[in-house]
């Protein structure tokens, strides 16, 4: 009976769908391969923690509502080091409370992907308060890697490269979404299985008594991965540790330990970070921007440029690692770049370092639990651009 | 001339020794008679999961040949759920001390515990915090000085196996470093029960407890302020309230079957009768 509801049960939906933000989040993971889902409930999270306990399981999948975030972030590291791709969903209260559970799966190299649907402080409305906790929550040096959607298909879509970048790197990937384009419906678009592309993470071809769990091929290369109970006895400890796995204070193990799990994600930059142009050719003013303020940026571009302002909109699909080549080239051919965000202003500095002596800066900052309007672009563009 | 090797060598990591415990510790007690237990069961702790989270007795699973999941405080337990879920074949062992486990990670044992997550636990209760240095902790008795209550602890202290059996755990069992032979063959039983296991050991930890609390570094001080207060369960049942007032008792509580948790699953759902 068990096999019959498994067989009839599809992992991927291909298909035109008119599908809530959160929906589809659920189904870009299923289609990703994720295995193992781990929650608390938080809104304006639940929706994908109900549709994983619907689905998860009927595609052979492990679904648990943990005792508090906590548990669902370890269970997530313990899950993915027996080999599953998991996933947990969280608001902004619970992902403070994931913080030192994230710190440790960057230690050992545990690739899981986290949602975090940022809200406003308790409540529930439009928010992108928490880009700087997004990456700078965990203890101890350490990279993320967090991807920006900023409509319903990008939700799915990012969702499947989170796991693709997850396995690639060995690292906690974030998905930063926002109430806004969370609880949206909107178009979606599931291509066929065969046309996803999908990413596992490389398992050693040694024998386990050749096999060194934190010894990565290149100075900045990822580990072969052996999953956990199968005798090849890795220690995965968040205390400094050799290539073994065993807990080392020499100073030179600290420094090449924290050297490669850094490199790995800031060598591959280029790899990880994307970004979207639009009318970026023939700009004097970039607006730079995140999720959901990408989409208010674009009509006040069109609204300046129906006033004879070049504006262009650089879109970040990468928020960290900082897409820093993509924002140097930008500045390097506008003459004011404006950083578009909702929240008191975080990631500005973040562009403006780069822009330095290149461009006029400028920021566009809202924290009313509203996505910007257009006009209110707009008219930021028109003080700033004279 | 060649010296007899330890039979038990042959589970402890190459290069690992000698270990980090101090002089007289109950720590190498246990780790001792947990892999006695392993042995005589033809378990091979290089096959199992072995986990701690940070303490002194959370270091034992590092000398242990076998995939080991250490460093952050209290999490044994979600880590465990994580993967027991997914592999439900691994065999999964924690060694916890009581701050570990009951204070910070307490949430995840009673939770654990509830479900009946198919995993042992094996509590040192040192009476202390001994790795950051001989604070009070969740099982420190009422009135006993440490580093954090030098007028006596005012708090009561807890009591671990009763708190995992009223949750749900379905093997609890009390034992003492001071009697390895029931402490072998309790840990051979709770290493062979399905579903959730607790074994609390009493430990002596002179370097702390000792000193502080008991003003004595001598391991066997230790050791004997513990062993004055051991009683078992039979003679337990013949004292009153008062009289077993500051007494531990040792011995086996529960031991009984129920469901495995496994996570929710379609399987699950279909062999559920109350869905029917
Ligand atoms: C989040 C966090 N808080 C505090 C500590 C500091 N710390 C290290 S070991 C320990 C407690 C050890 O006590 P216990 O669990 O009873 O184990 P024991 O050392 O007595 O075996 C604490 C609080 C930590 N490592 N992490
Ligand atoms: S401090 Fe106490 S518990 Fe820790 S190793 Fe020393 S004696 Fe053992």
């Amino acid at each position: 009976m068990a096999t019959s509801t498994t067989e009839r049960a599809q992992r991927v939906l291909t298909g035109t769908h008119f599908m809530l933000g959160n929906y589809a989040v659920v189904e870009g993971a299923l289609a990703a391969g994720c295995d193992f889902f781990a929650g608390y409930p938080i809104t304006p999270a639940n929706e994908i923690s109900e549709r994983m306990s619907q689905r998860l399981p009927t595609v052979g999948g492990k679904f648990l509502q943990g005792e508090d975030e906590l548990c669902s972030i370890y269970a997530l590291s313990g899950a993915s080091l027996a080999g599953a791709k998991a996933m947990t969903a969280t608001a902004s209260a619970g992902y403070n409370y994931m913080q030192e559970g994230i710190g440790y799966a960057v230690a050992v190299e545990a690739p899981i992907v986290i949602v975090d649907v940022q809200r406003c402080r308790g409540e529930n409305f439009a928010s992108q308060a928490d880009v700087m906790q997004m990456k700078w929550g965990p203890s101890g040096d350490h990279e993320l890697i967090v991807l920006a959607p900023s409509s319903v298909q990008e939700l799915f879509d990012f969702t499947i490269r989170a796991f693709n970048l997850a396995e690639e790197f060995r690292n906690p990937v974030i998905i930063m979404s926002e109430t806004t384009i969370a609880l949206m419906r909107e178009r979606l678009v599931i291509p066929p299985a065969e046309e996803i592309e999908i990413v596992n993470r490389r398992y050693t071809s040694l024998p386990p008594d050749k096999y060194l769990p934190f010894k990565a091929n290149e100075e900045y290369g990822v580990p072969d991965f052996a999953p956990l109970g199968e005798g090849y006895g890795a220690i995965y400890s968040l205390n400094p540790h050799s290539e073994e796995g065993s807990i080392d204070w020499d100073p030179d193990v600290f420094e090449r330990l924290y050297k490669r799990i850094t490199g790995k994600v800031t060598q591959h930059r280029n790899k990880i970070c994307k970004t979207q142009a639009f009318k970026m050719d023939d700009a004097d003013v970039a607006l730079i921007a995140y999720g959901s303020e990408v989409r208010p940026c674009i009509d006040a571009m069109e609204m300046a440029r129906a006033d004879g302002i070049k504006v262009g909109v650089l879109k970040l699909d990468t928020v960290w690692p900082v897409p820093e080549e993509q924002i140097i080239q930008v500045a390097n051919h506008v003459k004011l770049a404006i950083t578009v965000e909702m929240n008191i202003g975080k990631y500005t500095r973040e562009v403006e370092r780069l822009c330095c002596a290149k461009c006029r800066t400028a920021v566009a900052t809202k924290n009313r639990g509203l996505v910007h309007f257009p006009e209110e672009v707009y008219a930021v563009i028109k003080e700033v651009w004279r | 001339m060649s010296q007899p090797i330890n039979p038990l060598r042959k589970y402890i990591r190459e290069g690992k020794l000698p270990h980090f415990f101090c002089p007289g510790c109950g720590c190498g007690q246990i780790l001792n008679a947990f892999l006695q237990a392993c042995d005589e069961l033809g378990m091979d702790p290089s096959r199992m999961v072995i986990i701690g989270g940070v303490g002194c007795t959370a270091r034992i699973p590092v000398y242990l040949k076998g995939d080991v999941l250490h460093g952050v405080h209290g999490r044994t337990l979600a880590w465990a759920t994580g993967i027991k879920l997914h592999k439900p074949q691994t065999k999964v062992v924690i060694f916890a001390g009581d701050g570990d486990v009951a204070s910070i990670g307490g949430n995840h044992l009673i939770h654990a515990a509830r479900r009946n997550l198919d995993a042992l636990v094996v509590v040192a209760n040192n009476f202390n915090y001994a790795m950051t240095g001989g604070q009070v902790a969740p099982m420190t008795p009422s009135q006993v000085r440490t580093m954090t209550t030098p007028f006596g602890n005012p708090e009561p202290s807890f009591d671990i196996c009763e708190l995992v059996v009223t949750a749900g755990a379905t093997y609890v069992a009390r034992e003492v470093t001071g009697r390895p032979v029931q402490l072998e063959r309790t840990l051979k039983k709770a290493l062979t029960h399905e579903g959730f296991g607790l074994v609390e050991v009493l430990s002596q930890c002179p370097t702390n407890y000792g000193r502080y609390a008991l003003r004595s570094g001598d391991p066997a001080v230790t050791l004997k302020w513990i062993m004055d207060r051991c009683i078992t369960k039979a003679q337990a049942d013949k004292l009153s309230e008062e009289e077993k007032a500051g007494k531990f008792v040792v011995g086996e509580f529960v031991d009984f079957k129920r469901p495995i948790f496994r996570g929710s699953s379609v399987y699950d759902l279909e062999s559920c009768e109350c869905c029917e």
